[in-house]
């Protein structure tokens, strides 16, 4: 499989992501850090709302949902086929 | 009559709130704190010769001023300066939970970590090794459930060892890259000609170094309401003073 980072946006559904990059700044920032979008992390792409936005994230066993504002801004890539 | 005070910090969920009524058996009251609409609830219990005063903190996963609750929480660690601050940990999570553990250990020394909801874990097959988290973080480290009044005893023994000074803990401080270290070096000084000891120096200026605006703002208020400064200055807690 080819490793290219994708934002958290595009990812599909039931897919899981280890984060690379964040480049959401300030406040947010440090806030989406602490609630575990942390490089190194990997985060599972669970739902979409109906119309797409916002979609929701498993984060150290916490589902977050994030609008495309913020998720387009965080980056990963895919990791290899451990679904459940 | 010994009289502590002591404040409960963790991440939403964690079993604060069942640990504080478990502590103070439900007789807990409201206050309002700083001017803040936040609500934190306060309660009181004796245990032997000591009474223990109890704040129960908003929830939060962070200390960072991202909205009011955390300010709440910050300023009452700062600024109000309680005897210990017990940091309650979520033991099926702890890999979030320990993010908010380490900022509490830069804001004061005296902090037992309480990793509630042991039974829990223990049922999802998750082990704990209260010991070496206990040694990396440098602060006391016990287990209990708050739910089924698993390990409270042990908490409180710590916790008031904490308080007296026969246990001082010695809390891991976190080594950033050697440009913010740098800058820490050339901080720290001159916050500590301005503010003096009376708070945490290596903290301030970490705050400096993000253009923590809010934080800014509190701290020149407080300087400039002499009441505060005055009424505070001996409740201040040497860490070096035994008790």
């Amino acid at each position: 499989m080819p490793s290219i980072s994708i934002p958290l946006s595009d990812a599909l559904i039931g897919s899981h992501i280890c984060l690379d990059r964040i480049d959401v700044q300030g406040i947010l920032r440090r806030r989406l850090l602490d609630l575990g979008f942390v490089p190194g992390n990997i985060v599972e792409v669970m739902q979409k709302s109906p119309l797409g936005d916002p979609i929701a994230f498993r984060v150290n066993n916490t589902i977050i949902a994030l609008r495309k504002e913020e998720s387009s801004l965080i980056f990963g890539e895919y990791v290899g086929s451990e679904e459940k | 009559m010994t009289s502590y005070t002591i404040a409960l910090a963790g991440n939403p969920n964690t079993g604060k709130s069942t640990l504080f009524n478990t502590l103070t058996g439900l007789r807990q009251h409201t206050g309002n704190w700083a001017g803040k609409t936040v609500v934190m609830a306060e309660g009181e219990f004796t245990r032997g010769n000591t009474t223990f005063r109890i704040i129960d903190l908003p929830g939060t996963y962070s200390l960072y001023s991202n909205s009011a609750d955390e300010e709440v929480a910050r300023d009452y660690i700062i600024f109000e300066q309680p005897d210990v601050t017990i940091v309650v940990l979520d033991a099926t999570s702890l890999e979030r939970n320990l993010n908010l553990a380490l900022q509490v250990l830069e804001m004061t020394p005296r902090v037992v970590v309480c990793v509630n909801l042991i039974d829990e874990a223990k049922r999802l097959g998750i082990r704990i090794d209260l010991e070496k988290i206990s040694q990396s973080l440098g602060v006391p480290c016990i287990a209990i459930s708050a739910r089924n009044h698993i390990g409270i005893e042990n908490l409180l023994d710590q916790v008031e060892k904490v308080a007296n000074g026969t246990i001082v803990p010695n809390p891991v401080q976190i080594t950033y890259s050697e440009q913010i270290e740098s800058k820490l070096a050339q901080l720290e000084p001159q916050i500590e000609k301005t503010l003096g000891s009376r708070f945490p120096t290596r903290w301030i200026a970490l705050r400096l170094l993000d253009g923590d605006e809010s934080l800014l703002r509190t701290l020149r208020e407080r300087m400039q309401d002499p009441a505060t400064t005055a009424r505070k200055e001996p409740l201040t807690h040497g860490r070096t003073v035994c008790h």
